[in-house]
């Protein structure tokens, strides 16, 4: 791993895109781009493999419906099946319009709740976490592009202020 | 500029006569004595008996008009049930005529509502599918007429389909007396009537103020347009609501649920938007709509997903309410369609709900043509099934089947649909010219 790394200011998100694509077109890898808010394309731009989250969520709303439906069999026909209002309790089809709205809202718990945790866990968010944001301007209205120096700082230089770049630091990488 | 396929026009000619051929033997070999209904039922009988055994069960439960008035007279119950059955046997042909009937016009209505939203919303994406949605909704005046000629006919005693309009079981029926103020023939036709005028005249209208933006040099047209949009909007919940209740509901006098209009509604509504897909599918892939990108398929697959989404929670709400607290006067509605339906009474929710949920879920698959297509399928088979469920069991009762009548009126109401609304598509170009968004939607993607 480089040890040290180039930081290009950007202070428009169209000059950005098109510095990304400038730089992918050079062929060389940017390590990471820093932005106030989510730049519309930046992800294809930079070539980034689709997110599975969506994938995730159909799972965990299969599980959810699994858990009401088990759960409402054990405890509705299998555990004690009561008359209550006559409502019909010998199997769990015949009674089944009745569980509907949990077996529902079982599915969006679990889905909605379960992929937010999921996305935490991936993106590494969690409360008392150290920010990792390597300047303060960059939450507000500065882009950063990030690429690693392999011997080519001059180039990557040069580069970096032809793509419109409005300051350009050279840092030491500390490991996070 | 659109030009009607030959091969499509003999096609829609060639469905259309087959469709002729088939309601003609429908009505032909409809019963007309007692003695010929029972025959018919006899040649049957081996796989209808049980049926035939649970209705005469709960025959004091069964809502229909005849049942009821008449046992209330004091007639033997046997002659009672032979001209019951004599009349399900000839709504036969008249309830698959209307069925279908009422399917292709509502596909037409949904359409303009749709049409009307997105005008309304001043929608970026849509404005390109525009003419596809005019020449669909092109529909509505031979649809609307032949639906109301129907109606005409049922005022008129020629079929059954509408018991209150019988004044013999008006007169021993104290419930459909108590809504004679609404449920009568006059006020009837004349409430069709305004909401036929209604939807026609906007969907003319704003045709007309469509193809005039396109030629003129300021938006005074467009503008026009979205004001009448929003206008119809207003009738049209307010019409459509009503239509479903004089239309269909009252097949069924002695049933009544407040969600049904907006129910109706959602079936319409994505059979319209599945049938704009479907026809934007069909012209892009000859050549004919090249700006309609697979982001403008996409959004349509979305609609078709969601409506059908909506749809299913309509329909649950109506069934879990009415299941639940089982109150016998409502749930009759329903024992009859399990008893006698339930294989299109349940096999509608997986068309309707199971296959569009699982198929249009992954958002590649939505910009997939064939996949659309497929679901469209579906979908329209599963609404056709849906108007099937309401119109039939207080129709023709445990005598349905889907036999000649019923496909060769849907084939003819095919062939009429892709007809008229093939040809009012080559009466103008497919692109809207000077619509205020139509760069927007030229370059729509998502």
């Amino acid at each position: 791993m480089a040890s040290k790394a180039i930081h290009a200011y950007y202070d428009d998100d169209d000059v950005l895109m098109l510095a990304v694509k400038k730089v992918k077109a050079a062929k060389h890898h940017i390590e990471e781009v820093y932005c106030p808010f989510p730049v519309h394309g930046l992800d294809k731009a930079m070539g980034l493999a689709p997110t599975r989250l969506a994938i995730t969520a159909f799972i965990y709303g299969c599980v959810g419906i699994s858990v009401a439906t088990l759960m409402m069999n054990y405890i509705m026909i299998e555990d004690w099946p009561q008359d209550i209002g006559g409502k019909p309790s010998f199997s769990y089809l015949e009674n089944m319009p009745a569980f509907v709205p949990i077996m529902f809202e079982l599915t969006v718990f679990f889905a909605a709740h379960l992929m937010v945790i999921t996305f935490y866990m991936r993106s590494r968010l969690w409360p008392f976490k150290e920010a990792e944001n390597p300047d303060v301007r960059t939450t507000d209205d500065h882009f950063l592009m990030e690429i690693d120096i392999h011997d080519n700082e001059k180039e990557l230089k040069d580069l970096l202020l032809d793509t419109g770049a409005v300051e350009i630091n050279i840092v030491e990488k500390t490991s996070h | 500029m659109y030009t009607f396929s030959n091969k499509l026009k003999i096609g829609s000619f060639i469905l259309m006569a087959l469709g002729v051929l088939g309601i003609a033997i429908g009505f032909i070999s409809a019963p007309s004595t007692v003695e010929e209904a029972k025959a018919i039922v006899a040649s049957h009988s081996d796989g209808h008996g049980d049926a035939h055994g649970a209705v005469e069960a709960h025959g004091a439960v069964a809502a229909d008009g005849h049942g009821e008035a008449v046992e209330a007279h004091g007639e033997a119950h046997d002659s009672s049930h032979d001209e019951h059955l004599l009349h399900q046997l000839q709504n036969k042909p008249w309830a698959a005529l209307y069925v279908a009937a009422f399917f292709f016009f509502m596909i037409a209505l949904g359409v303009l509502a749709f049409y009307a939203i997105q005008r309304a919303a001043q929608a970026g994406w849509s404005p390109l599918l525009f003419r596809v949605m005019e020449g669909i909704t092109a529909y509505l005046v031979p649809g609307g007429i032949i639906v109301f000629v129907i109606l005409v006919m049922s005022v008129l005693h020629m079929n059954h389909l509408f018991v209150w309009m019988d004044a013999d079981v008006v007169a021993h029926d104290h419930l459909l007396q108590g809504k004679a103020g609404y449920l009568n023939p006059t006020f009837f036709l004349i409430r069709a009537a305004v909401f036929l005028g209604g939807w026609i005249f906007y969907r003319e209208y704003s045709r007309k103020l469509s193809l005039r933006q396109d030629e003129s040099n300021d938006d005074s047209n467009f503008k026009l347009n979205f004001r009448w949009s929003a206008g119809f909007l207003v009738f049209y919940l307010v019409s459509e609501s009503i239509m479903s209740w004089d239309w269909i509901m009252s097949v069924d006098p002695h049933w009544f649920s407040t969600l049904f209009g907006w129910y109706v509604f959602a079936s319409m509504f994505v059979s319209g938007i599945t049938v704009i897909a479907m026809v934007t599918v069909y012209l892009k892939s000859r050549g004919y709509l090249p700006d309609v990108n697979d982001s403008h398929i996409h959004d349509l697959a979305k609609f078709m997903f969601g409506i059908s989404i909506f749809w299913t929670y309509l329909w649950f709400s109506q069934f879990m309410l009415i299941w639940y607290s089982n109150i016998p006067e409502e749930v009759t509605y329903y024992v009859t369609r399990i008893a006698d339906y339930r294989l299109p009474f349940f096999g509608m929710i997986a068309m309707n709900f199971l296959f569009p949920v699982l198929l249009l879920m992954n958002s590649d698959y939505k910009r997939l043509n064939w996949f659309v297509v497929l679901a469209g399928i579906v979908i329209l088979g599963g609404h056709y099934m849906d108007i099937f469920n309401m119109i039939m069991p207080s129709t023709v009762g445990d005598q349905w089947f889907i036999g000649i009548p019923e496909i060769g009126a849907v084939l003819f109401f095919a062939g009429l649909f892709i007809f008229w609304v093939f040809r009012a598509l080559s009466t103008a170009p497919l692109q809207p010219k000077r619509n205020p968004f139509i760069e927007e939607s030229r370059h729509f993607h998502y």
